[in-house]
């Protein structure tokens, strides 16, 4: 067994001073959400623990994740990536490639088997024995099996190996399946969004880093820090809609006015995220605040949730474009033209025995 | 012409009526305002949000009829198993008599639905296909309870919402549970259609009461001696 440098080690290593070294920690604390008497923990975390072996894959994925997580201010993300965790194998991010990036992988897996932290971007898919997705003439499938199996805990980014995001949604070609479904016995994270909040990511790595506990989950497997609210809940214009002000249409005064954009479709108040709180690129804006409803893109099925400009969704088996609404509607009217043909129809067979009743009615 | 004698008999106890009355004022309450959750009205305003609070209002008078349907039910549901024979769970289970059940549910389908048959039946109390439409209306009222405290429990620090958290990720998020919600409202308002047009169409057809009944808690049954 090897006995790695321990993150502080690893950092005096590298020229940093103990003042650094305990910003840093400061920034850690406040990036996990922890208040500032936990700061000592994670000092003692970070001076006792070796760096955090990681493997990083890639399967069903466009990359967004890794490119939010680059971009993620707070903690500057090369200090996570670089300095305190080792990222042993991540294709995107990796200076190697072909066979020594494979032996990078081997060489982590084997050597802190039950150590390493493993990341997933994507989601695997299950149809034509895994075929779509191939690493190195290997299955997804494969792949995640093999490195699940001596991880210490796994984190799922992104809606894709959270939900499957878009490459499930109906009518899901590839058998694209969310790596929860296909592993078990794995403590698994879920971080979804599409991407995630760079912070977020970082955060969550953050906390098992400094901590070596699952932070705490939601019954869906989402860190609670950072998912136990609904974007409506967070949003700064929330007292428009509590005020009943809405945006009728894109162009109205009252998009200028920026009123609430719950009538144009926004997925807000059923979206489980910190965009309202944290902001994206470093706390700039987020989609409300840039006059866009949510998509509510970490919620599962947000593809098939569609349309993302109406507020009822479409009504699944009655075709494209057909709301809860309008099939009630129709049904309402079907139920009116149903009884008024039983009115006439009662008339036509009742009337006589109707008519006999009043007579013995009226009789002394 | 024969005379017809009859008899008043004692359907409806007490709890069944006002869970019936508090349910109705309930749902039109909660379909109201719930349609209007879903396509709010639009008003045009010059005063800034903090001057107003009347989508605030509607969902406030929502969620508190929501609470009343709710313990509306629970009373019911419990009359289920201590009330008369009308009001019993049996009434709408007809364990160990299938056979003449549905044999009645076809009769009535026969006389009131598609009029074969022109000489009105007489059920005292519930005729098998209302028996089968209320358990439905009872099965109809747990789902929307359950996903509406779904919808609610995140916005709630109470006991009683957070009890239904679950539903949620059953149905694929909350936009899942809400699509249902709101789809289980509809059949709501196409029931009490129905419902209050069929009411109405007994009592024009048959005059025995049936309107009443759910007031006074009686109505009339021919007696079975025809007198000259």
């Amino acid at each position: 067994m090897l006995t790695p440098p321990t993150i502080w080690e690893h950092a005096a290593l590298l020229g940093h001073s103990r003042r650094d070294f305990l910003k840093f920690c400061s920034w850690l604390a406040a990036a996990a959400g922890l208040e500032s008497s936990q700061v000592g923990q994670v000092v003692h975390a970070l001076e006792t623990k070796p760096r955090l072996p990681v493997v990083w894959f890639h399967f069903q994925e466009c990359t967004c994740c890794s490119e939010s997580f680059i971009r993620s201010s707070h903690p500057i993300v090369s200090d996570v990536i670089l300095d305190k965790i080792s990222l042993d194998y991540s294709e995107t991010l990796q200076a190697a490639a072909g066979h020594q990036a494979h032996a990078a992988l081997h060489d982590t897996m084997t050597k802190y088997k039950g150590q390493y932290l493993m990341l997933v971007e994507g989601s695997i898919p299950t149809g034509a024995d895994g075929a779509y997705c191939c690493i190195g003439g290997r299955t997804a499938l494969d792949i995640c099996q093999e490195a699940a199996e001596g991880a210490k805990a796994i984190i799922g980014w992104g809606s894709c190996a959270s939900n499957g995001c878009i490459q499930a949604a109906k009518p899901n070609p590839t058998g694209a399946t969310p790596i929860h479904k296909l592993i078990t016995g794995k403590p698994i994270i879920k971080v979804p969004g599409c991407p995630p909040i760079g912070e977020v990511m970082a955060a969550t790595v953050v906390h098992l880093l400094a901590f070596d506990t699952i932070p705490k989950l939601d019954r869906v497997g989402r860190p609670l820090a950072f998912y136990s609210r609904r974007v409506h809940d967070t949003c700064y214009r929330r007292p428009n809609y509590d005020a009943g002000l809405f945006v009728e249409s894109w162009d109205d005064d009252n998009a200028r006015k920026g009123y609430c954009l719950y009538k144009m479709g926004c997925r807000g108040p059923s979206t489980y995220n910190a965009c309202a709180v944290t902001g994206w690129n470093g706390g700039t804006s987020f989609p409300i605040r840039s006059g866009h409803g949510c998509i509510g893109c970490s919620e599962e099925n947000f593809w098939d949730n569609g349309p993302f400009y109406n507020r009822l969704t479409n009504f699944p088996g009655f075709g494209i474009e057909s709301t809860a609404d309008r099939v009630g509607l129709a049904a309402a009217a079907v139920t009116a033209v149903g009884i008024g043909a039983h009115v006439a129809l009662t008339a036509a067979r009742k009337g006589g025995v109707i008519g006999e009743q009043e007579r013995d009615a009226k009789e002394p | 012409m024969a005379k017809h004698i009859f008899r008043r008999v004692y359907l409806w106890e007490w709890p069944v009526r006002i869970y019936h009355w508090v349910t109705a004022l309930a749902v039109v309450a909660l379909a109201a305002t719930g349609l209007m959750i879903g396509a709010p009205v639009a008003v045009m305003s010059t005063r800034e949000a903090y001057a107003g609070y009347w989508f605030g209002t509607v969902r406030f008078v929502h969620f508190a009829a929501a609470y009343i349907f709710f313990f509306a039910l629970v009373l019911r549901v419990y009359w289920l198993f201590v009330g008369n024979s009308h009001a019993r769970w049996s009434a709408f289970i007809p364990v160990g008599r299938f056979g003449s059940y549905f044999r009645d549910m076809w009769a009535v389908i026969r006389t009131d639905v598609l009029q074969l048959q022109k000489p009105p039946l007489d059920f005292v109390g519930h005729n098998p296909l209302a028996a089968t439409t209320y358990a439905c209306i009872f099965l109809l009222s747990a789902f929307q309870i359950a996903t509406g405290f779904a919808l609610y429990a995140p916005m709630s620090a109470a006991w009683l919402p957070g009890l239904f958290a679950w539903v949620s990720p059953l149905m694929g998020g909350d936009a899942g549970v809400r699509l249902w919600h709101h789809a289980g409202t509809w059949a709501f308002v196409l029931f009490t259609v129905v419902h209050v047009y069929l009411v109405l169409y007994h009592d024009v057809v048959e005059s025995r009461g049936e309107l009443s009944s759910m007031v006074g808690g009686s109505r009339f049954v021919e007696h079975p001696v025809e007198h000259r």
